[in-house]
């Protein structure tokens, strides 16, 4: 008999991971069902990663009521979680002061905390802005985060707090039974629920109308980006925005939490599933980036990337189906979506909760153990380390270096990293400057030792492989 | 922590690093090599063709054969070898920091050091690659260890981007274990690898090369199902001309860059034109006591100059370490100009017959390569052709210098 869940979160992305994280922590069964062979393998991999103050979003929507909410849960989830941050700050560049005025009544609205900055205190705290600009506005409460592994994290928590995760699960059907509770078909097996939460990002509208909820229209919108070398990092100190126009933030110029910085992203209207940049976009980039910061070094490029925002409207969809009881929905959360995940995932579990009348659970995992990054470690702990597992000292990804252990904790983790990609998110092994050419190999076999699989089985993500087929001169007979 | 003391410490024990520990071992120098592989010999390892050793053995053998060479002569003597040893950090007093899983992190203090980490590979990040990013693009390097070490064959359709050395060595590579080598795109008019690979990997095989032609997107997800190139002109690519090509597989062979990620932070002069550091005719950097050699200096066409070359840096570390290093004559810049991309080594001591490397910007057909001193001509030598693929090599007499060293082409 197919089992039956209190919940079925569909889709894990950021939200559905925090909102599994939140739903583990109450006295009810809850599976979360992902496409992909992890989690935060789409929007959430490819975003500016930016814990936004909420000083821009128009007053009495539902993006400023979550992203003020959620921007102090974020940094207090960021400790408890052990997810690389950084609380710098962001200000937003003006050539001058009324241009600014704007904002700075949506801030009092919002009750965000900022301060019009003049040229001089723009240049102590950002010495790189271009010549042009006069003022900037300055909100300390911003900052940036490790996307992806911030979804991960959750996506442990929830796993170690009793939330089931099943990957490679994409949503084909929902239907409903007599009894009134939802079937969810996938290829991997139908699963009945209770409730269903649909944070499906990008296919969010699909999986709404395989449920017959309320029909959105959908638009999409790719963002470009360039990554640059971890010796960029010194020349940026704070989240950098030109003014916000209709199409969005604007490019922005900002430290990554692991130690690169990014420029990106541009606004291209596009379809769903395009995540290709073009070569027009990227320079658009080039031309824009100068604009509001003076030492642009596209040279030290080290990859580009692009993620697509899901719209629909021009606000997020958040709450319970009019049209279907217990379906529940996160969806068309572009930005500032990555800051609103904490508090949009308490708002639905709160709500998921009492029609559920489930308790909170005694005793949950509030703190992650913090996962050992070699490089972090001082050099008396890190000799401690090796004498009991010597693959703490055996460096396999040299640019971030990254240890073999590291990575057969990945592997070994809460919700198993089982790629390259999956590696790569959670150890950053091929995130530096040499991309993976060095370390890929070695981290291949690692997972294939580690997962028992053959070498042409370990995937880079997505269900590629990368080590196709034997040569010639290889029997395995 | 335990702290140790060698004359000198080489980091990296490829082709370079053996040579220099060999040099410097010759030398009397107590010397240590920091590998990070589980075994000597560096990339040479993983190329298994022909065309190695021909200069410096004057023999035709494989990588792992001019490795071998190496690496014997290493075991027959005290150089101590720590394998699977990153080194993580260089302090302008010579102390390395160096990690390993059989002694931790240790420090070691070094008379003098021989840089000779070698190089890495453009990635698609780096050449801003645009269109999806899929399974299926991989460093040619990448591929061919793959190949060639662990025996996988990464596509059956393969494309290759740049014309680099080990492209065109895995162009062929790959074509002899059955793959369908379509195409190879290069952004410049030329070649940018050795004359011999675009004859005995390319034409010999029949695989077209276009070039001033570059990719313009990457097409399918999640893996690479083709590509669209198209032609360039002042390096733009003209997309009214735009051609696909399927291919389940892309190479990237377009430019090595020498990894000298260790000296981030360190108050040393670096070349903006080769990557390395700027170094004298002892191959010493502005670091007293720090050398540099082979492709983390600058990037290599022939193994055997890197061998040379390192045999300089190695003995002149052993003599730095011990005391011995002699007094040398006033030193001179040594200045590139116009067609000339670099010459090396940057300053030259006065005093003896030193050789010279050079490359060129371009392809550049009867000319001469003048070297000057002051007014006063040291060398001018006339070349059919020169390309950047090709690294030149003269000897000039550096005896009595009379002013800074300037390198240039006549045409």
């Amino acid at each position: 008999m197919d089992r039956l869940f209190d919940c079925v979160v569909i889709g894990g992305g950021v939200i559905g991971t925090a909102v599994l994280d939140r739903l583990a922590c109450y006295d009810l069964s809850a599976l979360l069902l992902e496409k992909e062979d992890d989690v935060a393998s789409f929007a959430t991999r490819a975003n500016s990663g930016i814990v936004h103050a909420g000083y821009d979003c128009e007053p009495n929507t539902l993006k400023a009521k979550f992203n003020v909410l959620g921007n102090p849960l974020m940094w207090r989830d960021a400790e408890l979680l052990h997810v690389p941050c950084l609380k710098c700050g962001s200000i937003v560049v003006a050539r001058e002061r009324e241009q600014l005025d704007e904002l700075v009544r949506k801030a009092e609205a919002n009750g965000v905390e900022v301060e019009v900055l003049d040229r001089k205190r723009t240049l102590e705290l950002e010495p790189n802005v271009a010549d042009e600009v006069g003022f900037s506005l300055y909100a300390p409460s911003a900052g940036v985060i490790s996307p992806y592994q911030l979804a991960i994290a959750y996506a442990d928590r929830a796993a170690l707090n009793g939330g089931e995760i099943l990957l490679e699960a994409p949503v084909v059907g929902i239907a409903r039974t007599s009894d009134g509770n939802f079937e969810v078909q996938t290829p991997k097996g139908t699963f009945k629920a209770r409730i269903v939460i649909n944070c499906a990002g990008a296919y969010g509208a699909n999986v709404n109308d395989m449920a017959g909820a309320e029909h959105y229209e959908t638009s999409y919108r790719r963002g470009d980006y360039f990554v640059l070398d971890n010796t960029e990092r010194k020349n940026v100190n704070t989240v950098i925005f030109p003014l916000p126009t209709a199409a969005g933030k604007g490019i922005l110029v900002a430290p990554t939490a692991d130690g690169n910085v990014i420029y990106g992203p541009t606004a291209n209207d596009t379809s769903l599933g395009d995540t290709a940049t073009t070569l027009e976009s990227l320079d658009e980039l080039k031309r824009n980036v100068p604009l509001s910061y003076k030492r642009p070094a596209f040279n030290k490029c080290i990859r580009v990337y692009s993620g697509l925002r899901t719209i629909i409207g021009h606000d997020f969809v958040i709450g319970e189906s009019e049209k279907v009881d217990n379906f529940f929905m996160a969806i068309g959360i572009c930005s500032p979506g990555l800051t609103s995940a904490p508090a949009i995932a308490e708002f639905l579990t709160d709500g998921v909760a009492k029609r559920l009348g489930a308790a909170r659970k005694q005793n949950v995992v509030a703190e992650l153990e913090k996962p050992v990054r070699v490089k972090e470690l001082d050099d008396v702990a890190l000799n401690e380390l090796i004498k009991k597992d010597s693959r703490f000292g055996r460096i396999v990804c040299r640019c971030e270096k990254v240890t073999e252990g590291e990575i057969v904790q990945a592997i070994h983790s809460p919700l198993p990293a089982r790629t390259v990609d999956a590696v790569k998110r959670r150890t950053r092994a091929g995130m530096g400057r040499c991309q993976g050419g060095f370390c890929c190999t070695r981290v291949m076999e690692i997972l294939s030792r580690e997962l028992n699989i053959p070498l042409t089985e370990v995937k880079k993500g997505l269900g590629a492989n990368i080590a196709r087929y034997r040569i010639k001169e290889v029997n395995d007979d | 922590m335990t702290e140790l003391f060698y004359d000198v410490v080489v980091i990296g024990g490829g082709p370079a690093g053996m040579a220099a520990a060999l040099a410097a071992r010759e030398k009397g120098a107590k010397t240590l090599i920091l590998e990070r592989d589980v075994r000597l010999g560096g990339i040479l390892n993983q190329c298994i063709h022909q065309g190695f050793g021909l200069h410096y053995f004057s023999q035709e053998m494989t990588g792992p054969e001019y490795a071998k060479r190496f690496s014997d002569a290493v075991a027959q003597t005290d150089i101590e070898v720590r394998l699977e040893a990153m080194a993580l950090g260089l302090g302008e007093d010579r102390t390395v920091s160096v990690l390993s899983p059989s002694r931790g992190l240790e420090k070691i203090r070094a008379g003098a050091v021989v840089l000779a980490m070698g190089c890495r590979e453009r990635t698609a990040g780096a050449i801003m690659l645009p269109g999806t990013r899929p399974a299926g693009i991989y460093t040619a390097g990448m591929a061919q260890k793959l190949c060639n070490v662990s025996g996988y064959l990464v596509g059956k359709e393969v494309v290759i981007l740049g014309s680099g050395d080990i492209g065109l060595i895995m162009a062929r590579r790959m074509t002899t274990e059955g793959a369908k080598v379509k195409l190879v795109l290069e952004l410049m008019p030329y070649s940018s690898g050795l004359k011999r690979n675009i004859v005995q990997c390319l034409e010999d095989y029949d695989i077209p090369i276009k070039y001033s032609h570059t990719i313009t997107r990457v097409v399918g997800s999640p893996r690479i199902t083709g590509l669209y190139y198209a032609p360039v002109k002042d390096r733009k690519p003209i997309l009214e001309q735009e051609q696909y090509v399927s291919c389940d597989a892309l190479l990237l062979s377009v430019g090595l860059i020498p990894e000298n990620d260790l000296l981030n932070g360190l108050d040393i002069e670096m070349s903006p034109v080769t990557g390395g550091a700027t170094v004298d005719e002892r191959r010493m950097t502005t670091i007293d006591g720090v050398f540099s050699c082979g492709n983390v200096l600058h990037v290599h066409d022939l193994v055997d100059n890197v061998s040379r070359e390192a045999e300089i840096a190695g003995a002149a570390a052993a003599d730095f370490a011990m005391g011995k290093l002699a007094e040398r004559g006033k030193q001179y810049a040594v200045v590139a100009e116009g067609d000339v991309r670099y010459a090396l080594p940057q300053r030259i001591h006065e005093g003896g017959v030193q050789k010279l490397f050079f490359r060129v910007g371009r392809v550049v057909k009867n000319c001469r390569l003048v070297v000057e001193s002051g007014g006063k001509t040291l060398l001018s030598k006339k070349y059919m052709v020169l390309a950047p693929g090709e690294m030149g090599s003269v000897d000039i007499d550096a005896s009595a210098l009379e002013g800074d060293i300037k390198v240039r082409l006549e045409i």
